[in-house]
């Protein structure tokens, strides 16, 4: 019988699994499209992976992040549920030791962590803006009818990219057609996007952070070698890509499963959580005019969880009597 | 005539009383909503900052209460705030409303203004000076006491057993301090809501982070304004404090405190001109915090407010040479919940690690 962990990580593009023994060997790891419903992304995942696993294997920890981590912990039985900045730096400071600057970009949204010494000393998130991020590739990549897989590789071809306006991912579209119709090359108006792109995130999220090597780069769009070379390209300085780049939240969680279940057994529900009928309903709260979209999870007949209160009128309540 | 006047924080319930001492019928317009931003928003200028809309949907929710007078503060220095209330005048004239605004900017610099103004309220509520005398005194007190009752749920909240006790407690608190009339009856009651406070049962083991809260005045106080950060920290089990609160603004004001002076000093080394709205606040500010010993500061700004933009641009130094680690949170109607809990966990975890790492 070997003891691991279980980190899943589901975000608004993709839901991953990451299956971790003791020793820090990564035994499993799933990459799945959410595609929105984050409850059947986590079950599907759970499925596959405990018949990937099989049955010598034993979890002896849960952890969970992503936008949907709440949800997902009530689901499976988390044991530490964590925000996407710290799973992500714990990943790295455990598998590229000496890290300095973590660049990540996700589905629909993008991180700079900078660390020292192993420790986050700063970080930020994108706020306003979520061009640059990876639904907007897919979307740019669905549009010339190219798939994302070919995305990268077109930009490296290129031998003279255009500038694209970067800042707004609806302008930033209109320029691209405005290049088209002009009769500029594909590749050069891809790398032209992947440049800028790079130059929005550096100017955003990047602003007045101390970026020094080594420099990690994680996340979906790290997959993309366009984006990469962009990125080598404007920091002048080598971009270091791990193996399990697009994975990265789910293995911190790991670590940090491994951490949380020191003193503690897992509160780990087992594989069978797949087979459990979870529905999450929402209804609006009508005690004030903030009209808080209030979400409740059902496991078979039984409330198991409360959430989008403003107030904390239901996330508070006691779900026990107010099952009744 | 009926009165009205913005929510900001708790202190409505010493305007109430004073606009009602002062022999007029006071409007408390309902807290800030969901219905309030939306309103607010929809007949505001795009760019123009969240304290701006979420003060015009108040203004139009107060209209619809009957109000025939808004009173309200100004602003001063480069910031836009100084305009707001003529602009929001316009824009409730052109929707049709004859109420007025009235604005009382800072007295030391426009005394003459400030005094026309106060004694229109006193003919039209047919009261004297001496009367205004009279109801200033408990008003005063009820601010003054309101704001420590509020500090100190800060402090008691992140040693909380129950999660969210205090936040009730509180709002109870809030109840209680309505009711009194006489300086002595507001001390009395809040001597009461502190008793209340104390008496929630309380971890005192803990040893929690310490954040300081520093920015832009409105959103600062506003819980509806910043996503009721100072609770959602407290509940966190983090202790929180912010650089201002509104009766240590009015001191400044009146030229009663100097505690603003040390601030501006301690920003010296990084800014030397005053940039308007509490620009330069935020960077002294997070000078003091680092020297007290706090763990970690966040800046509250309304998203595209200039003075806030240019501190942001000098934290990194100070920042930096301080060694305190500064987030800033950026503030629009578009702001969701999720997004703000986020970046306040990881910010938590890294004042956490590094206070860690510090005593490892």
């Amino acid at each position: 019988m070997k003891n691991a962990y279980l980190g899943v990580d589901v975000g608004s593009v993709s839901t991953n699994l990451v299956v971790m023994d003791e020793n820090g060997e990564i035994l499993q790891n799933l990459y799945i499209r959410t595609m929105g419903q984050p409850v059947k992304a986590v079950q599907e995942g759970l499925k596959e992976l405990g018949s990937l696993i099989g049955d010598d294997v034993q979890i002896k920890g849960v952890g969970t992040t992503g936008s949907a981590r709440n949800l997902t912990s009530v689901l499976i039985g988390a044991d530490v549920v964590k925000n996407e900045i710290t799973a992500h730096a714990v990943a790295v400071s455990q598998l590229v030791p000496g890290a300095q600057t973590i660049i990540e970009i996700g589905g629909q949204d993008s991180k700079i962590i900078i660390m020292r010494d192993g420790v986050v000393t700063d970080f930020a998130m994108n706020t306003v803006c979520a061009a640059g991020t990876g639904s907007f590739l897919d979307q740019q990549a669905a549009r010339l009818n190219i798939p994302i897989e070919r995305f990268g590789e077109l930009a490296l071809k290129s031998k003279n990219p255009v500038r694209i306006a970067g800042r707004c991912a609806v302008f930033a579209e209109s320029d691209m057609v405005h290049k088209q119709q002009l009769g500029h090359l594909l590749e050069d108006i891809i790398a032209g996007l992947s440049e800028a792109l790079v130059r929005n995130y550096l100017n955003n999220v990047g602003k007045g952070k101390e970026i020094l090597a080594p420099v990690v780069f994680q996340g979906g769009v790290a997959a993309n070698v366009g984006i990469k070379a962009a990125f080598e390209k404007a920091l002048q300085t080598e971009v270091i890509i791990p193996k399990y780049y697009n994975v990265m939240g789910a293995v911190g969680c790991c670590y940090l499963a491994m951490e949380a279940t020191k003193k503690n057994p897992t509160k780990f529900k087992g594989w069978e959580a797949a087979e459990l009928k979870f529905r999450p309903t929402s209804f609006e709260c009508r005690s004030c005019p903030n009209m808080c979209e209030v979400i409740q999870v059902y496991e078979n007949d039984v409330i198991i969880a409360r959430w989008g209160d403003r107030c904390g009128k239901w996330s508070n309540a006691s779900l026990k009597t107010e099952v009744s | 005539m009926k009165i009205s006047f913005p929510i900001m924080g708790n202190s409505y319930i010493a305007f109430k009383q004073l606009i009602k001492d002062l022999g007029h019928e006071p409007i408390v317009p309902p807290m800030p909503t969901a219905r309030t931003m939306s309103l607010g928003t929809m007949y505001s200028p795009e760019f123009a900052c969240i304290p701006f809309k979420i003060l015009l949907g108040t203004y139009l929710e107060a209209i619809e209460m009957g109000a025939d007078v808004i009173v309200s503060s100004g602003g001063h220095g480069p910031c836009r705030a100084g305009y707001y209330g003529i602009l929001q005048q316009k824009i409730i004239e052109d929707l049709g409303y004859d109420t007025k605004i009235i604005i009382f900017d800072s007295f030391a610099k426009t005394y003459k203004d400030f005094i026309s103004k106060l004694s229109w309220l006193l003919k039209t509520g047919k009261k004297s000076w001496w009367d205004l005398y009279q109801a200033f005194k408990p008003a005063w007190a009820k601010l003054k006491a309101l704001d420590e009752i509020e500090l100190y749920s800060h402090q008691v909240r992140p040693y909380e057993i129950n999660q969210g006790e205090t936040m009730k407690v509180y709002r109870k608190c809030l109840e209680i301090m309505d009711e009194p009339v006489s300086k002595l009856q507001i001390k009395e009651a809040k001597e009461v809501c502190m008793k209340m406070l104390k008496e929630i049962p309380q971890d005192k083991s803990r040893n929690p982070l310490k954040i300081g809260i520093i920015g832009e005045i409105y959103v600062l106080i506003e819980p509806f304004a910043n996503l009721d950060l100072q609770a959602t920290l407290g509940e966190m089990g983090v202790y929180s404090e912010r650089s201002m609160n509104l009766f240590h603004w009015l001191k400044e004001n009146t030229k009663m405190s100097r505690h603003e002076k040390k601030i501006i000093k301690s920003a010296l080394p990084y800014l030397r001109e005053k940039i308007g709205g509490h620009g330069i606040n935020s960077i002294g500010e997070t000078v003091m915090y680092a020297q007290q010993g706090f763990d970690g500061v966040i800046q509250l700004a309304p998203f595209s407010c200039i003075p806030e933009i240019v501190a942001k641009g000098i934290l990194p130094q100070v920042s930096h040479d301080q060694g305190i680690p500064v987030m800033t949170i950026f503030l629009d109607e578009m702001m969701g919940k999720a997004g703000m809990q986020t970046r306040l966990e990881a910010f938590v975890d890294l004042l956490q690690q590094k206070r860690d790492l510090k005593f490892a």
